[in-house]
């Protein structure tokens, strides 16, 4: 929990569940895990305030309880993460491949369990019946039998499961919240569901309300109470690091290379653990039957592309045996390793010049090398060499190794060696990614409310257009209503628009390194 | 582990002797000269320092653009969940003319009550809460604060019609019904304003001690006759 990431976690708090959950979620990542007393104690904020932000922070999964550590008679403790709020950066992309996947449905689906933490299947379907019909034209609805399938196929392919069981609720045992990877996690419960989706039609408010009050009285029970359901994170990030694997076979190598990697890693998709360092032996002749029916290549042809991929450098498929025609594997840890290492050395390339990553790159692969020695390899000239490395060494990329020949470490006698270390350099490119997209949320929000007066006045003038078209007005009112909007205001709007969109959209990249660096850096930690 | 040893040679030369750069051992061997030295540190790094390099421009393509929708779309969503708990603040005249022309469903308060069978039971709004200590006290004391709320909101009422506005005092109205109506109903919204009133206790009860105000209103009015 370093001081970038509780920045963050703090913006990330503040813009979507408000202000008061970013100060309980804050102090709480601060202070590790507290009881309720501790906090409101601590936090200065009145009790009953303090117990929502708790509810909305289990909610959504990035606090846990858990029963107190002196024992039984204990109060509860809370605790939060940071891997939980940061993953909150990632949710646009984990709606848009629930779409590409799923197509529409699923991509409510996921959004509606993102926005609402955890849900039972029932009212999720529900809901997006209902969201669904919204957009259909007139007289069509969606069935709940459609949107119960897309559902069940989600959790077939394990990208939902079931929220883990009350912890210490009976059993004595556990005092930790069970992993879930409990047996019923990923059954579909038996739901009666029939029904099509309900289109909300603009009424007045008092039979709006009314609608509503009804819907929550008759809201039979379907046969899942109790049974909700959570995004599951990691099988996204599985499904995030294969992308990045075939899309980098595609731009190093061709479109059929990739073809063939996607073809191995969708076979081994159960078969393989996800802290597994590479996929279980595929022989040739499987690939070749799984390969897509539009890609007719010869067996031959296949071999070679095999091959090809077995001796590129950048060691994404290893050869485990030569039986059944060859036996061949995803080095997935390497594959990581090697995109983490690329990224770090386009960092460099990017901020400091080719030359500099010139001398990267050969510190990488040489390991230890003198000053004298980077420059003879570098070919770069001794005075300019000397300057990048020195920057490099400012900027903590590069780091220096002093090997003694006297005990008493004189400097004359002593040999100074240049070295780039891949692991804590990712890790510090990961805080500084963190601080980066901290900066990028700040500046927005400082755009906005620099902004402010005029942001709402086009809301408004927006929102008396869209009245006025409701009641249907005559165009000479509603030019009347937009010209009071002046020009140079328009021009203001649009640039600021323009500014908000980049700063979103930059956040949304910086995140896809987060994710890289993220996913190489955990595969490091060696279990067992 | 391994430190940082460039700063030894900056340390030596610190070891100020006749000339200012002189060096305690022979410089020749490091194989560096006295010239190419990097420049001595005057200040703390700038805050903003020029790039040489221009960053990257963005990827721009549809995916991009429609993750952006997305992720701006999501934002405006959550922030009107009920899971986005506003800070409580007065709504200022600006506040509730925007709120006329923008869709009614949006400023509705939707009460979201979670699942208590998957939370700590500490965490649920207190119902209720048996204050033993001293109940017939209490009781009349809450008797009188609901009468000093309903007082407090007639003569907030009469106050906005003072005013001359009267849409604004319709609004008001509007919302205080429903205010009302959500109270009867919902156990919750119950509970905070009874814990409001009550945390209020204090206050109340100095400001409708009658004796004391009319007392110290005519002691200074005698005070001012006296004198002249």
């Amino acid at each position: 929990m370093t001081a970038q990431e509780v920045r963050l976690c703090g913006l990330l708090l503040r813009e979507h569940y408000g202000e008061v959950v970013e100060k309980v979620g804050t102090h709480l990542l601060r202070s590790g895990a507290q009881n309720l007393r501790t906090i409101v104690h601590e936090t200065g904020m009145p009790l009953d305030l303090v117990k929502k932000c708790l509810c909305v922070l289990v909610q959504h999964g990035a606090c846990v309880f858990s029963l107190g550590r002196k024992g039984p008679g204990s109060p509860t403790e809370y605790q939060t993460s940071c891997s939980q709020i940061l993953t909150i950066l990632r949710y646009p992309r984990y709606i848009y491949t629930a779409k590409t996947l799923y197509g529409d449905t699923g991509e409510l689906i996921v959004e509606e369990l993102l926005q609402r933490g955890h849900m039972t299947m029932s009212s999720t379907v529900k809901t997006v019946a209902d969201r669904l019909t919204q957009n259909m034209e007139d007289g069509r609805s969606m069935d709940y039998s459609e949107v119960s399938s897309s559902f069940s196929k989600l959790v077939e392919t394990h990208f939902l499961q079931r929220c883990p069981p009350l912890p210490g609720a009976g059993t004595t045992d556990s005092t930790t919240p069970a992993a879930p990877s409990f047996s019923d996690c990923y059954k579909v419960p038996h739901v009666t569901l029939c029904g099509r989706g309900k289109r909300q039609l603009s009424s007045e408010d008092g039979e709006d309300q009314r609608n509503a009050k009804k819907a929550k009285l008759d809201s039979d029970t379907h046969g899942d109470e109790g049974i909700y359901w959570q995004v599951n994170f990691e099988r996204f990030h599985l499904h995030f690091r294969d992308q990045a694997i075939i899309s980098a076979v595609a731009n190093k190598l061709d479109q059929t290379s990739s073809e063939i990697v996607r073809t191995m890693l969708r076979m081994s998709e159960v078969t393989t653990s996800p802290i597994a360092t590479c996929t279980k032996p595929l022989s040739a002749n499987e690939i070749f039957r799984s390969l897509p029916s539009n890609y007719n290549i010869a067996r031959p042809i296949l071999d070679q592309y095999l091959t090809l991929l077995v001796d590129d450098p950048m060691e994404f498929v290893g050869k485990a045996g030569e039986s059944g025609g060859g036996m061949y594997v995803v080095n997935l840890h390497r594959a990581l390793a090697n995109l983490a290492r690329a990224t770090l050395e386009s960092v460099v390339q990017e901020r400091f010049g080719s030359r500099s990553a010139r001398i990267f790159r050969l510190l990488l692969r040489k390991r230890h090398l003198e000053q004298k020695q980077v420059e003879d390899f570098a070919m770069i000239p001794a005075k300019e060499a000397k300057d990048m490395l020195y920057t490099l060494l400012s900027q903590n990329l590069a780091q220096l190794q002093e090997i003694p020949k006297t005990p008493d470490y004189a400097p004359s006698r002593t040999f100074y060696l240049y070295t780039v270390n891949q692991l804590p350099t990712a890790r510090m490119l990961l805080q500084n990614c963190f601080k980066t997209v901290a900066n990028l949320i700040d500046r927005r929000l400082f755009e906005a409310k620099e902004n402010k007066r005029l942001l709402e006045k086009s809301q408004r003038i927006e929102a008396i257009l869209a009245s006025l078209q409701a009641s249907g007005a005559e165009p000479e009112q509603l030019t009347e209503v937009e010209e009071m909007i002046t020009a140079p205001e328009k021009q203001q709007l649009e640039g600021l628009r323009l500014h908000i969109n980049k700063l979103d959209s930059a956040e949304n990249q910086v995140d896809e390194t987060i994710f890289l660096l993220e996913s190489y850096i955990n595969s490091t930690i060696s279990v067992y | 582990m391994w430190t940082l040893c460039l700063q030894v040679p900056l340390a030596v030369m610190a070891g100020k002797g006749r000339g200012v750069a002189a060096f305690s051992f022979n410089i020749d061997a490091l194989g560096i000269g006295r010239g190419s030295m990097p420049e001595s540190r005057v200040g703390p790094n700038p805050l903003f320092p020029n790039t040489d390099f221009k960053p990257v421009p963005l990827k721009a393509g549809e995916d991009e653009d429609y993750m952006l929708a997305l992720k701006q779309e999501m934002r405006g969503t959550m922030q009107r969940l009920p899971h986005n708990i506003k800070p409580h603040y007065n709504k200022s005249e600006v506040e509730r003319y925007t709120e006329r022309y923008l869709k009614q469903r949006q400023i509705e308060d939707e009460e979201w009550t979670p699942d208590w069978n998957l939370f700590p039971k500490e965490l649920m709004p207190q119902k209720k809460r048996p204050r033993v200590k001293a109940d017939t006290k209490k009781k009349t004391v809450k008797i009188s604060h609901k009468d000093t709320e309903e007082m407090l909101s007639k003569l907030d009422e009469l106050a906005k019609k003072d005013d001359g506005n009267p849409e604004k005092s319709d609004d008001e109205t509007e919302k205080k019904t429903e205010g009302k109506e959500n109270e009867e109903e919902d156990v919750e919204e119950e509970e905070y304003d009874e814990e409001d009133i009550e945390e209020e206790n204090d206050y109340i009860d100095n400001y409708f001690d009658n004796g004391e105000d009319f007392e110290a209103g005519s002691d200074e009015n005698m005070d001012g006759e006296a004198t002249y």
